[in-house]
């Protein structure tokens, strides 16, 4: 998926480093809580809070050599993907249901969206902004699909057929009656940008929009 | 059960064999209550005091106790699974007290069709009562209970292997830490009912079968389990793996023969399975053993919801499965991992790329030893096993 340049400074005070948008999504978890990390990839996250935050963790990941990393360090992962297997997880099973750089990737956002409120008691959502600045000057100047470090992969073989930005997202949240608990953009380094309400600057100067949810 | 009530007597085959059933018989699914019998079994490694390390290996169909002696006392080969369990290896004997029984029914020095009714003093024969696959497990527990095991570290097996690790969780999910169900499923399907019936058929249409009395009449039906096995086995592999192993390949000649002749390699190896499997198990004990897994369906008495036999567990599970299975696909080991999923277990399920069939799981596969032993290792620092 997509590929985002690490900050490395943001993770110094801990012994482990993980990318630093998933770090962003680390600090917001309760310790001790139950987390499904939908679309762990190789297990950085879910590893990095298994052994830092001692949650009780689980993954739901599509590709086997995924689920296979994952398996082979001791973490509990399933094998699956967004759109179809997260009807098997019984209602309030987790405190947390992320779902970092996944969303775009899915065939029904809104389904997804929803399971993840049934399956949590929040969610939390990362997704690359296309209303970054760059996105439009592609669109705009050169009137080519964006491509760039954040959306590495050509239009015709990207996994991502739902692309967003941040306003459009936080209309669906609205549209679906979610409550935003806490919101936040990153910049191209990785730095979060704290611009408050300032909804529309977030959207032009973001790269990637980070949402914890609630019903 | 006391250890006190036990006696172990003279092996005919080497290894450890426990009489059970004696103050409390078995009470086997079919209403009979069963026992004394006998299991025989072998350890590896050592119990530590706290008697936290044991794991429990359940063998397969045709399967066996000597999981991973240097030499099998039959074949003279190594152990089915010594390239999983062994001194160092990923169920490391240096670390767990490693046990595998014989099932009940049995060939191998458990009480089976072939051992002595004590009420006639001949053969069981087909007087042996029907087993099922939860009579096996529940024959293990008096095993474990003898051994003074409360909770067994992990409960691992494919195959038929694996219905009785997911009986385990069923069953006594309390006395399962960690399971690992490898190429199996909560239910037998019909296309392997159907093979079965066809092994079983064949044995019955030897007539040195007699009606089940070959052993009295001092006869072997070995025409009829060759058949039997022959048909199995091809079920265990893919049609890559025959393919890449025998092609059309003639076997020592030029030319076919325009004969019923082994012309092709594939014949001759087909019949050389059969020829040694007679010569190291019981056609009765297949009739049994088959039968088991025929019957074995984890979701009957939850009127099909699965999850429900997994409320409450929790037992780690690692579900394992290999792409070109057709005898036990990827399609219903998913169907376990989604039934422990709703049922809030605790779950890992992957597949492993492979062209080796149903019998991956007993060979060389490196991913699928790598998912292993993650696994194990990390359910092993769970539970504080050094």
């Amino acid at each position: 998926m997509n590929e985002i340049t690490s900050n490395s400074s943001t993770n110094a005070a801990h012994s482990d480093r993980i990318r630093v948008d998933l770090q962003l999504i680390a600090d917001m978890i309760e310790p001790g809580t139950r987390v499904l990390d939908i679309g762990c990839g190789d297990g950085e996250l879910l590893g990095y809070l298994t052994r830092t935050k001692k949650v009780d963790g689980r993954g739901l990941e599509l590709s086997n050599e995924g689920v296979r990393n994952c398996v082979a360090q001791g973490l509990p992962v399933m094998q699956g993907d967004a759109d179809r297997d997260l009807r098997d997880y019984p209602d309030g099973a987790f405190d947390y249901a992320i779902l970092s750089q996944t969303l775009q990737a899915t065939q029904r956002p809104k389904e997804v969206l929803s399971e993840l409120l049934r399956i949590g008691t929040k969610a939390i959502v990362s997704f690359p902004n296309f209303g970054h600045w760059r996105a439009r000057f592609d669109l705009m100047f050169r009137g080519r699909m964006p491509q760039n470090p954040n959306l590495p992969i050509m239009w015709y073989e990207t996994p991502n057929i739902h692309f967003c930005t941040v306003l459009d997202f936080v209309a669906l949240c609205k549209e679906m009656d979610l409550t935003i608990e806490r919101s936040m953009v990153l910049n191209e380094s990785g730095s979060k940008l704290s611009l408050g309400s300032q909804t529309r600057f977030s959207n032009f100067l973001g790269n990637q929009a980070l949402f914890m949810l609630s019903k | 059960m006391s250890t006190a009530t036990n006696t172990e007597k003279r092996p005919p085959l080497p290894g450890h064999h426990m009489v059970l059933g004696e103050m409390e018989k078995l009470r086997l699914d079919s209403g009979v209550e069963f026992g004394p019998f006998t299991l025989a079994y072998q350890t590896y490694g050592e119990l530590n005091a706290e008697k936290s390390n044991a794991i429990l290996v359940c063998h397969a169909l045709t399967g066996d106790q000597y999981v991973a002696d240097d030499v099998h006392p039959i074949t003279g080969k190594e152990g089915w699974w010594s390239e999983i369990v062994g001194p160092g290896k990923i169920i490391d004997t240096d670390k767990y007290f490693v046990i595998c029984s014989n099932v009940i029914g049995g060939c191998l020095g458990s009480t089976g069709p072939k051992e002595i009714n004590p009420a006639t003093g001949k053969p069981w024969g087909l007087d042996f009562p029907v087993i099922t696959i939860a009579d096996m497990v529940r024959a293990q527990t008096m095993l474990i209970d003898a051994l003074g095991i409360d909770m067994l570290f992990a409960v691992i097996g494919g195959s038929m292997g694996g219905m009785q690790v997911l009986e385990w969780c069923k069953s006594y999910p309390e006395r399962v830490y960690a399971a690992a169900p490898i190429a199996t499923s909560f239910r037998h399907s019909a296309q392997n009912i159907a093979f079965h019936e066809v092994g079983r058929q064949a044995v019955m249409a030897d007539p040195d079968w007699c009606g089940g009395n070959y052993l009295l009449e001092g006869k072997k039906p070995s025409r009829g389990l060759a058949v039997a096995r022959m048909t199995a086995h091809i079920t265990y592999l893919s049609q890559p793996a025959l393919h890449r192993k025998f092609g059309r390949k003639l076997q020592n000649r030029g030319a076919i023969t325009y004969s019923f002749d082994q012309d092709f390699q594939v014949e001759s190896y087909l019949r050389h399975q059969g020829k040694s499997f007679v010569d190291r198990f019981d056609a009765n004990s297949y009739l049994y053993i088959t039968r088991a897994m025929d019957y074995f369906d984890l979701s009957l008495e939850y009127d099909g919801r699965l999850a429900e036999a997994f409320q409450g567990c929790k037992t780690r599970f690692c579900v394992v499965s290999f792409s070109s299975d057709w005898c036990f696909t990827t399609a219903e080991s998913r169907i376990v991992a989604h039934a422990l999923n709703a049922a809030s277990c605790n779950v890992s399920c992957v597949e492993i790329e492979s062209d080796k069939g149903h019998d991956a799981f007993l060979l060389d596969e490196p991913d699928f030893h790598m998912v292993l032993s993650g696994f194990i290792d990390g359910a092993a620092e769970g539970r504080g096993l050094k």
